[in-house]
């Protein structure tokens, strides 16, 4: 089959490999018609994240048709011709974690648990396409894969919603969800997002659907802030103003009740000896992150105020504020995201017409052109906001 | 050479005890084991898989026993590698989880198996009990070994870091099997 590989750092190269087999009982192998490039797909290409080897087959966004279901698969849960949504987070079910509906910290399903409990003094879940620190699984950017504990994660498709509309159940809408989520949203709140890529925007989609009073969008990039602007958020360019004095103003002085980081460990700054100096650690690898928008996040937020992380991170950071976040009461709350537990709401809101995923798609190419798409992602060329690749 | 190492898993003590008793269990997943076979009541023969020393087998004999909490055993006999072991299954406080805890003492003689098996446990020693007791906690809770593309053979998965790339294995691969 056709796959699009990590072949080394900056380059990505669509090949043909073997197609995938059923390894575990309750596996089955899916044959894909949608799939997308994820920004934490970047940080893979850019290097920041260890342990990826050349031919690793990338892609934890995506969706298709079940064309063959292994023995151990629970009756009557999936058959054969059945349409799903894969989560990123492989997920056993059965651990601790999972019993908690933490399915993305699985106690299980990373074979490389070892090496993530030394880099994170616990392991956590296998993620497909996704470095083998989490478990070395393929992805899918690709024709077919393989979906371990497939009576877990996948979610059903029965009613006629396109590709576009649930495509995103598979991680960045419930990630962005989760976001929202993890502030405790209340009538009155104003709520920050850094980030207007993907998970930003969904964020942001989400912080108003659980009832924010306003949601502010922060971000440099002109096309995408105005992304936000025409879903009816307010945005603010860091290029042109100074963050902390526009969010003052825009909140009468208080500072947003609550801050989404949908940025994470790549963030661009508009100052420029911090910049610097983050730029130069990350470089010589003293610093694995580039936490601006963390950092702008804390200080800006009101005392008492919630500080949602679904940026990704991978590592140590420097310059945490501290003392803002224990002095003014901030709670700073994470994770990846537990997609399977909002798949369901979620797609219950897309049917309601709350959320409408495909507003964020700007680019449809097929598979053999995923190069093209991870350059004008990353880049933000040709206005690039979601790129969905058609195996 | 002492080895500890502990888990929880998410299954009631006596189910967990009655599986690590069925001793024929534990090469399932205890990466250094290749077979284990019951000879009588408290008594055992076991070998050692090729990375820990080929053709070595011993005797083994249970030497105290509390059923659902406890097995004790040792190698007897002129066994290459003197060892000894014990387990307790201990409840965890949220009620429905098994706490583990595994000791090992190797007496590790000179010659070629002495550096065998010194080689295999390399510098971090501890980590292949972890690791053993991370598949056995994968067996009970979800029924067997989890196996990956990078780590495509389960209890080898440690040692073959750097992995074969996260793509699928190729009939040819899968045919050889573990050990291509």
């Amino acid at each position: 089959m056709r796959a699009n590989t990590w072949a080394g750092r900056n380059k990505v190269e669509v090949r043909d490999v073997p197609d995938p087999k059923i390894l575990n009982g309750r596996d089955v192998i899916v044959r894909i018609t949608s799939t997308a490039i994820c920004g934490s797909d970047l940080h893979l290409v850019d290097g920041y994240v260890p342990t990826m080897q050349d031919g690793d087959v990338l892609g934890h966004e995506f969706m298709g048709e079940v064309v063959e279901v292994g023995p151990d698969v629970a009756p009557d849960w999936l058959h054969v011709g059945d349409r799903v949504v894969v989560p990123f987070p492989i997920s056993c079910g059965a651990c601790a974690a999972c019993s908690a509906e933490l399915y993305s910290c699985c106690e299980n399903s990373n074979p490389n648990a070892g090496i993530a409990e030394k880099m994170f003094g616990h392991p956590l879940a296998g993620i497909f396409g996704y470095s083998h620190l989490t478990g070395g699984f393929a992805g899918g950017q690709a024709q077919y894969a393989r979906v371990p504990f497939a009576d877990v994660g996948p979610l059903k498709i029965e009613s006629d919603l396109t590709d576009e509309q649930v495509l995103f159940l598979s991680d960045i809408l419930p990630t962005g969800y989760m976001g929202a989520e993890m502030c405790d949203i209340q009538p009155s709140d104003v709520v920050a997002v850094w980030g207007a890529g993907p998970v930003g925007q969904f964020a942001m989609d989400s912080a108003r659907v659980l009832g924010a009073a306003r949601v502010i969008a922060i971000d440099k990039e002109p096309y995408r802030l105005q992304m936000a602007e025409q879903a009816g958020h307010i945005p603010v360019n860091f290029d042109e103003v100074d963050v902390r004095s526009r969010l003052l103003e825009l909140t009468g002085g208080r500072g947003p009740d609550k801050c989404i980081d949908a940025v994470g460990l790549e963030a661009t700054h508009g100052s420029a000896h911090v910049a610097a100096y983050d730029r130069i650690k990350q470089a010589v690898r003293s610093e694995t992150e580039r936490p601006h928008a963390l950092r702008q996040a804390i200080m800006s937020c009101r005392s008492g105020g919630v500080v949602s992380v679904v940026g990704v991170y991978g590592g140590l950071l420097d310059k945490f504020p501290a003392g803002a976040w224990m002095n003014r009461s901030l709670t700073l709350r994470t994770g990846q995201c537990h997609v399977q537990r909002y798949m369901k709401p979620l797609l219950e809101r897309i049917e309601r017409g709350e959320i409408d995923p495909t507003r964020i798609i700007t680019h449809t190419l097929p598979l053999d052109e995923a190069p093209h798409g991870y350059e004008i992602f990353k880049n933000k060329q040709e206005n690039c906001e979601k790129v969905v690749l058609k195996p | 050479m002492d080895l500890t190492a502990t888990t929880t898993i998410r299954r009631p003590a006596p189910e967990v005890y009655a599986f690590w008793r069925v001793l024929e269990n534990l090469p399932t997943f205890m990466a250094h084991l290749e077979q284990v076979r019951a000879t009588g009541e408290k008594t055992s023969h076991w070998s050692a898989s090729a990375p820990f020393g080929t053709d070595v087998e011993w005797d083994a004999e249970i030497i105290h026993e509390t059923p659902g909490e406890r097995i004790e055993w040792r190698s007897t006999g002129e066994a290459a590698v003197p060892n000894a072991g014990a387990v307790r299954f201990v409840p965890a406080p949220d009620g429905v989880s098994t706490e583990v805890h595994v000791v090992l003492v190797y007496d590790i003689p000179g010659g070629a198996v002495g550096k065998a098996v010194a080689k295999y446990f390399g510098e971090e020693p501890h980590q292949q009990l972890d690791d053993d007791l991370r598949r056995l906690k994968q067996v009970l809770e979800t029924g067997e070994v989890v196996r990956s593309d990078g780590a495509p053979w389960g209890k080898r998965a440690r040692k073959e870091f750097p992995q074969r790339p996260a793509q699928p294995l190729s009939d040819v691969e899968l045919e050889k099997g573990a050990d291509a």
